[in-house]
């Protein structure tokens, strides 16, 4: 719904596309000033945090799966993370190896569903990954492919896919032998080269002169480029642990959105997420990532939020790479889980969701019942940094008309691979113009 | 590739109400197969996938999540008045999902944990299944479904057939699987005999028991099935934690655990 006069203008996106979840988009421009930007998140709301009151300890990895089918590991280790924290139990050794090898099959799946089906149509000027197969199928098969291998991980480790069942605290239920492991190493090898051949691929689109100066978060571990767990660091000097978290952030419930919006206290929105942590810890990435991403011209300076294609496609690079030298010094453990007994107290966790940072914080009872439960996840930390770059991105090009700035208004959205199912507690865009 | 160009192709649409986007994804996590599906039939709206602008009529719906929203049980209506044939997937859709357990708490003291202006925020009391809204033709279940199954309920749809999805349980596919079972060895509590088959006894053979993610099977004996668990050791509590997970609105695991509920609050002084 279109209505336009020479001044003023309103544009809205009832439902935004290629994303996962249901949001939609307003925005109000008058006498060529942008008055309003909304990311509306309209997705219905689920309460996970309500009624994982009252529950086991044992089985927030299972519940907060179900939050995300795109990112349900993510949920599962930072929940592990915090309730081993509350419990007084670090998880090391190859069963941490183990849990990194499962996180890189989802960032693979994950990214490759963004970069190949979601987010490079709106590069080539086509409504889909299904019409672009039309005519370039072997690129679209390739990306398949691609997000095939990270899902063969996830399935090998996890059980399946999507809500993978052999995650527990503690570890897994079940760990895979040497052997098992064997044949992910020939398909990781194919995905490494895929990989490679993504980075080429995304880094030749053109992408709009756009940039901004958001403060960039991102969890940093000092052997890895972090994954799981770490400390929270940002391109402002931020540096703190996970019981910390409430000490520089706060969560809003502002009136258009059923995700809270997230903001660091007293600076104001940030970004999280792959621009984030390439930005912070480019220097850790696999040499076949950092290689790959100079070859595309990439610096831990880019500020473009269109070139988060490419960061992403580095990320998977990143991702093959440790799986295979994950899978090549596996041991078995001797155990599946290490025991963990409950106790009274509060955990907080974190890990590095394909969107970015994810926050977990439980308080158990005595006897491991849940007191209470907060899940902060990364599209609520990013909606207003969203809206930020909607804002700047309307004002720089309030000229177009209106199926042109509706087209990359939704496209500025799509680079943040906005997850609505996780952010609700999350978009139709409208463009009011009077 | 405009619809106009393939008169001929059944079209498809995917709609999302209360859920987590899995049972959708999975449709996207056909990788062999995704290509050869859309150039046997028009994906006319799946939002995940594509742009597209809702009209119809359309061949069939899959339909994913349940109501929460006064709005989304009058839009599940659109989408039935739109589609010859509509399918539920997964247990959202056709239990209420993980969300159902506010059906069992109060919804406001739930909106007030969690949001700090309740105002803001319009919600049902209960998450109920489709089914309970608009008639529907197939129910496909699991948390999340199995893509084996939803490319034979597709197909099946497609070529006028009723699906082959067998209504047998999980210790059936045990038994295929070949898995020693994991109550009878271990003595681990196990929801397999009650629960629907689907997922190819993933949790035995991960060493651990079923926890009941594809519902309740046909004829479920959960009388039985309530003092097995009981005999493991596993207290009321935990017998109604196990069955009020991603399918506690499914009539069979509702009964058993409010029957246990009621049990447990009259055994109070």
């Amino acid at each position: 719904m279109t209505h336009r006069s020479p001044a003023s203008r309103t544009l809205k996106v009832e439902a935004i596309a290629r994303v996962e979840g249901e949001g939609a988009m307003y925005v109000e421009i008058h006498d060529g000033q942008v008055l309003d930007v909304q990311l509306r998140i309209y997705e219905p709301p689920r309460f996970f945090e309500a009624f994982l009151r009252g529950r086991r300890f044992t089985e927030p990895p299972d519940i907060t799966a179900r939050i995300c089918g795109i990112c349900p590991v993510a949920y599962q280790m930072s929940a592990c993370h915090a309730i081993e924290a509350a419990c007084g139990v670090a998880v090391d050794g190859p069963l941490h190896e183990l849990r990194r090898l499962l996180y890189f099959g989802e960032w693979i799946e994950s990214h490759a569903l963004h970069v190949y089906l979601l987010h490079a149509p709106d590069f080539l000027g086509y409504e889909s990954a299904i019409d672009l197969a039309a005519d370039h199928a072997s690129i679209v098969e390739r990306g398949l492919q691609l997000k095939k291998v990270g899902n063969e991980i996830l399935e090998l480790i996890g059980g399946r896919a999507i809500h993978p069942v052999n995650v527990r605290v503690g570890g897994f239920y079940r760990v895979p032998t040497r052997r098992e492991l064997e044949p992910l190493r020939e398909r990781l090898l194919t995905a490494l080269d895929a990989a490679l051949e993504t980075v080429r691929w995304v880094s030749g689109f053109e992408f709009p002169d756009f940039t901004h100066e958001l403060e960039l978060v991102a969890l940093r571990s000092p052997e890895t480029y972090a994954v799981l767990g770490g400390r929270l660091t940002s391109t402002q000097g931020l540096d703190i642990a996970a019981d910390e978290f409430d000490d520089h952030f706060v969560e809003e419930h502002v009136a258009h959105s059923t995700a809270l919006h997230a903001h660091l206290l007293e600076r104001g929105e940030y970004l999280v997420g792959p621009l984030a942590r390439y930005a912070l810890n480019a220097a850790q990435l696999a040499p076949e990532a950092r290689d790959a991403a100079a070859a595309a011209g990439l610096s831990p300076d880019e500020r473009n939020p269109f070139r988060s294609i490419v960061v992403r496609a580095v990320e998977i690079v990143h991702a093959c790479a440790e799986a295979l030298r994950v899978i090549d010094a596996y041991e078995q453990p001797n155990y599946p889980a290490v025991a963990v007994e409950p106790r009274a107290g509060v955990g907080c966790g974190w890990t590095e969701a394909p969107r970015g940072t994810l926050w977990h914080r439980y308080e158990l009872a005595a006897d491991g019942t849940i007191a209470d439960a907060r899940i902060v996840p990364p599209t609520s930390q990013n909606q207003p940094a969203i809206e930020h770059d909607l804002f700047h991105f309307v004002e720089a090009n309030a000229t177009l008309d209106d199926d042109a700035l509706r087209h990359r208004c939704e496209q500025v959205i799509r680079n943040y691979d906005p997850c609505i199912s996780c952010a609700t507690h999350f978009l139709d865009m409208r463009v009011d113009r009077t | 590739m405009s619809p106009s160009s393939f008169p001929q192709k059944p079209s498809l649409a995917v709609w999302k109400f209360a859920s987590c986007d899995g049972c959708q994804l999975t449709l996207l996590d056909c990788e062999d197969e995704l290509l050869t599906l859309a150039g046997e039939v028009e994906l006319s709206y799946f939002l995940e996938a594509g742009r597209a602008t809702p009209g119809g009529p359309y061949d069939l719906s899959l339909v994913e999540g349940s109501i929460t929203t006064a709005a989304d049980a009058a839009r599940i209506r659109e989408v039935r008045a739109a589609s010859k044939r509509l399918v539920t997937i997964g247990a959202c859709a056709t239990a209420g999902g993980i969300q159902a357990l506010r059906n069992f708490g109060d919804v406001e003291e739930f909106l007030a944990i969690v949001y700090a202006q309740p105002q803001f925020i319009s919600t049902l009391a209960d998450s109920t299944p489709i089914a309970a809204h608009v008639p529907v033709d197939f129910e496909l279940r699991g948390c999340p479904i199995t893509k084996t199954q939803l490319l034979e309920v597709i197909s099946a749809f497609l070529h006028g057939r009723r699906p082959n999805v067998a209504p047998h349980s999980v210790c059936v596919e045990c038994k295929t699987a070949g898995n020693v079972c994991v109550t009878v060895a271990h003595g681990t509590p196990c929801l397999g005999p009650v629960t629907q088959a689907g997922c190819g006894a993933l949790c035995p053979s991960y060493n651990r028991g079923c926890y009941g993610c594809f519902g309740p099977m046909e004829t479920p004996n959960l009388t039985s099935m309530v003092q097995s668990l009981r005999d493991r050791g596993i207290d009321d509590g935990g017998v109604i934690r196990m069955l009020r997970t991603f399918n506690a609105g499914a009539p069979a695991f509702r009964e058993a655990g409010d029957a246990l509920a009621a049990e447990t609050n009259e055994a109070r002084p």
